[in-house]
């Protein structure tokens, strides 16, 4: 098993005026895991993801993401579409696609940052520049298949029913060739069967992509199956790490969710 | 009571009332258009039934304007809310197949196949495409032997082409509400002029000059405003075009001011004088030209890479950033392309008239533009091309409509808008054959 | 540079600010409910001067009293602009409550469009001379040369009817209305609201008031043509941004912001740019204020 760091995060803080969203908060995550991070509503979970992505610069504390051949990088202050060219990119808590283009569209989106055809070579259509498009498009069917979406490929995006809109966010940023996917809630509103199938997915992804995985999520099925490790945050800081049985059993945890303590009878 | 037309409540599938007849005639459409007819009278008695000349202080009284008025709008009342019923309802018979999630999950399998309200997924056919491109170059390029005067308007029809597909780019494509077009127009027209006036410049050097400094000058009114959503986005960019044209009348010293500049000279043909209907016909064909020009680079530009991330950007600004694209980038290329397309327009308009002035780069102007890239569909090459000429040529075949012009373009606005927002060729996207990796 | 000559500007900038922040309340209140530019507010404020000198010519030629004239064409401008406002709303904007941003916008700009020249063809292209309502008062003869009795009419109604809308908008059961739609539209449906009640009475108000500045300001200049409303509705527009869109607050500072800048510089630098340093302080306070001076920075939800 890899050791090699992915996402180094230390000490990180994000005021809003008078308001601290996250207090100091510290998280790794090591090449091909995949770790959850849980909390009660308004914990500063998507706070967290923001301040990682590029969304908002941290009041302080560092980030770094690491990944292949690369020492770590700082992402402190750089811009989104930076962070997703080096790596990390993210799905959205309420569901970011491009509604009104294509399911295939939408995930050659994804393959941007991987090639370079600009305006001269839109225009002049050199083979160099059809030989990439045609490469994306398969790229990009390539996913779809992956995600079960292919017979879809040309459907507007605002059409898919609602499960089907959270795998094709997921083949989006797949398209990116990311070594990191931060997921933000990627279960919420689906039933049992259809969170089944999402942990399949990630699990294919991780197993057979070699993509570190980061979710942010409530179902708590979910978490406790899938991930290996689990960051627990409550008002803005991280108040617990472990295992997801270790998790499953601390009692700052369980306070932070039922607001008491119980005691193991 | 469902008899009478009005719904009390909605069934879940399928049309709400029993049919009684055809619901414009209904008593209560009647008496409530009657209503309307009588509020009109009232609101435009004084504007329409009293002319008032202060000048020579006499007042005029045009009682048979209240009837017209009255009449004409129990009329119209009717018809228009026997159209809104109707659109509304359909609407809402549609939204509830393609909503509920429910049905969703039941048509997982005919999706692809079926037109939906916003877009027709056609089965791309190139052949039929092509012939019918074919067949519009061979009558554009017949065309000036077949009618000598319809000449000048038809290239002012193409000269609005080009300006609705560069525009489409920044509007359509981008999902910039850029109001203040015309300035890139104006930029390309006085480059030619003044360059040629000063400096005996050629209209074929002119050309790309135009479309160049243009495109500058597109990249620098988009800087100030990267950071702008929406509706201010459309306020700067409407004050940079008043800006514009205030410059233009009033730095008498480099732009002529108010007179405008003549005698700007129709472009040479390898040095060979031309008659001025010679000349025309030659200005014609150089139009068609570059309108195809246009329409093949918008149609290359619209299915790249580039394009997508113009259409990304405009659908969701973070999303499109979360992957990978840059916005700043992305922005002031869109303000660029669509600048260029803008310029060379103008430059062919210096040519053509042979004389600019300030006045006719007004807003008005950005608004007619504006009006051709949403009536004939964002992002529609197709429907931009129809809809500059539905536009420009209709107003001008309908030469006793005259004065009304204005007006019954400022009212199909409002009813294009009400009745069919998407535009006369909704949002195509290209249809990707898929045969393992195949496109056509 | 002479104090006389400062005061001059200063209190000619008041005044132009008022009319500004008069038409502007128009553009703000509309925004702040229903998210929507009516471009079409111009010329409402355009119709109200039509309407008032079209009744005042009438009631001179029956030989009215003056003063009943000046009463009576400014409730006709009132009332007839309000008309207008009210049902533009309703045939162009109401259909589109629910459409994309950009549907609403076309329609508006097709209504302006339209009104203008809806009264080019009904009355005239010329210039008509607008009769001085706004008499020379004999109290304020000796401070007449800083400020004239029109400009002093101007400041005077517009802080009468900045106090009166205040009111309205703070302690009426209507003025909590428009406040609560503004806020967020379905909630205020839910707790009984009639949402379409509410949105007609902005425009009413906005019109109203922008009705008051076209007589005022016509008046004042002693003519109108159709065309007036563009240019004062764009720049009264850019006031309403540059306070604060959807701000009532900031529609009033922006106004005399504007009207303030576009005196000082033109009586200090040059008088033909009159229009472009209008737009260029918009373009500063949008750099680095993007929502405008007073606006609320709407941050979007990730």
């Amino acid at each position: 098993m890899a050791t090699e760091t992915i996402l180094d995060v230390k000490q990180l803080t994000m005021d809003f005026g008078g308001l601290r969203a996250l207090n100091h908060v510290d998280l790794t995550i090591k090449k091909g895991e995949i770790v959850a991070l849980i909390g009660p509503n308004g914990a500063g979970k998507t706070t967290f993801f923001n301040c990682v992505t590029g969304i908002y610069t941290p009041t302080g504390g560092d980030v770094f993401l690491g990944g292949g051949d690369k020492k770590l990088t700082r992402l402190n202050g750089i811009k989104p579409n930076r962070i997703a060219a080096l790596g990390m990119t993210r799905t959205f808590q309420n569901i970011r696609l491009f509604q009104n283009m294509t399911v295939l569209e939408n995930v050659m989106i994804g393959r941007h940052i991987r090639t370079k055809a600009g305006i001269f070579s839109a225009l002049t259509r050199m083979p160099s520049a059809r030989r990439e498009e045609k490469q994306t498009i398969d790229d990009a069917y390539e996913l779809l298949e992956k995600v079960d979406l292919a017979e879809w490929a040309n459907e507007f995006a605002k059409n898919l029913p609602y499960g089907a809109q959270r795998r094709l966010e997921i083949a989006r940023a797949m398209a990116t060739d990311p070594v990191l996917l931060l997921l933000d809630e990627p279960a919420a509103g689906m039933n049992p069967q259809e969170t089944q199938e999402l942990d399949t997915l990630i699990r294919k992804i991780r197993d057979k992509e070699g993509i570190t995985i980061l979710l942010i999520e409530h179902d708590m099925k979910l978490v406790m199956n899938l991930s290996e490790r689990i960051y627990v945050m409550d008002y803005g800081s991280g108040i617990a790490t472990g295992t997801p049985l270790e998790i499953k059993n601390n009692p700052a945890v369980i306070k932070a969710y039922l607001g008491e303590e119980v005691v193991d009878a | 009571m469902i008899g009478r037309g009005t719904r009390v409540t909605q069934p879940p599938f399928g049309t709400a009332t029993m049919d009684t007849g055809p619901r414009m005639f209904k008593l209560s459409e009647i008496k409530k258009s009657l209503i309307v007819a009588l509020w009109f009278i009232f609101l435009t008695f004084p504007i329409m039934v009293i002319k008032v000349n202060t000048i020579e202080n006499v007042i005029f009284w045009r009682w048979r304007n209240m009837f017209m008025i009255g009449i004409g709008s129990f009329i119209v009342s009717l018809v228009w809310r026997y159209f809104q019923e109707n659109e509304e309802s359909g609407r809402r018979t549609l939204a509830l197949f393609t909503e509920n999630p429910l049905t969703k999950r039941m048509k997982m399998g005919s999706l692809s196949k079926r037109p939906t309200k916003d877009g027709i997924i056609r089965e791309s056919n190139p052949v039929i495409q092509r012939t019918f491109y074919a067949l519009l170059i061979v009558v554009a390029l017949l065309f000036p032997f077949v009618n000598q005067y319809q000449t000048t308007i038809l290239t002012t029809a193409l000269m609005y082409v080009i300006l609705g597909l560069g525009l489409n780019i920044a509007v359509g494509l981008a999902g910039l509400l850029h109001l203040g077009y015309v300035a890139f127009y104006a930029v390309g027209a006085y480059t030619y002029a003044l360059f040629n006036m000063y400096y005996g410049v050629s209209f074929w050097v002119a050309l790309p000059l135009g479309g160049i400094l243009a495109t500058l000058f597109g990249i620098a009114l988009g800087i100030p405003v990267l950071r702008l959503r929406g509706d201010y986005l459309a306020i700067v960019t409407l004050g940079f075009g008043e800006m514009t044209r205030i410059t233009l009348e009033n730095w008498d010293a480099l732009t002529q001011g108010p007179s405008g500049i003549a005698q700007i000279p129709k472009p040479g043909l390898m040095g060979l004088e031309l008659t001025t209907q010679q000349g025309i016909v030659y200005v014609y064909y150089l139009a068609v030209g570059l309108a195809a020009l246009t329409v093949f680079a918008t149609y290359r530009l619209q299915n790249s890479r580039i394009g997508r991330a113009l259409m990304a950007m405009r659908e969701d600004e973070i999303a499109s950033q979360a992957m990978g694209i840059n916005i700043t980038r992305t922005k002031l290329t869109a303000f660029a392309l669509s600048a260029f397309f803008a310029g060379t327009a103008g430059v062919l308009f210096a040519a053509k008239t042979g004389f600019i002035n300030p006045q006719s780069f007004t807003f008005m102007e950005s608004a007619i533009i504006l009006s051709i890239v949403v009536l004939g569909g964002m992002g529609s090459i197709l429907g931009v091309m129809i809809g500059a000429l539905i536009l420009i040529l209709l107003p001008e075949y309908l030469r006793e409509v005259g004065n009304y012009r204005m007006l019954l373009f400022g009212a199909s606005m409002v009813v294009m808008m009400i009745f069919r927002p998407q535009g006369i060729i909704a949002n195509v996207r290209k249809v990707y054959k898929i045969d393992k990796g195949g496109r056509d | 540079m002479d104090l006389e000559y400062f005061l001059e500007l200063f209190l000619g900038g008041l005044v132009k600010g008022s009319i500004y922040a008069l038409i502007a309340l128009g553009y703000t209140m509309v925004y702040g409910i229903i998210e929507l530019i009516n471009f079409a507010h111009g010329e409402i404020y355009m119709l109200g001067a039509y309407t008032a000198l079209i009744v005042a010519s009438v009631l001179t030629v029956l030989g009215f009293p003056h003063l009943a004239i000046v009463i009576m064409a400014g409730l006709a401008a009132i009332i007839w602009a309000s008309a207008y406002g009210f049902t533009v709303e309703k045939v162009a904007y109401k259909p589109l409550r629910k459409a994309p941003r950009l549907s609403p916008l076309i329609s508006a700009i097709g209504m302006s469009i339209f009104l203008q020249n809806y009264v080019l063809l009904a009355q005239t292209d010329k210039f008509l001379p607008f009769p001085e309502l706004i008499p020379e008062f004999d109290f304020w003869e000796p401070y007449s040369h800083i400020i004239g009795s029109p400009s002093l009419m101007i400041l005077v109604s517009t802080v009468v009817i900045m106090i009166i809308l205040t009111y309205i908008i703070r302690y009426t059961t209507m003025g909590k209305a428009m406040r609560a739609t503004a806020q967020d539209r379905t909630m205020a449906m839910l707790v009984g609201i009639s949402v379409n009640k509410v949105i007609s009475f902005t425009f009413v108000i906005g019109s109203s008031l922008a009705a008051i500045g076209g007589v005022l300001v016509a008046s004042q200049m002693g003519q109108i043509n159709f065309y007036i409303g563009f240019m004062a509705g764009i720049k009264a527009f850019t006031a309403a941004v540059l306070g604060g869109i959807g701000s009532i607050p900031g529609a009033v500072l922006g106004g005399l912001v504007l009207g303030m800048t576009e005196s000082l510089a033109t009586g200090y630098i040059s008088s033909d740019y009159e229009d472009v340093f209008a737009f260029a302080l918009l373009v500063l306070i949008l750099i680095f204020r993007p929502a405008g001076l007073l606006g609320r920075n709407t941050t979007q939800k990730v």
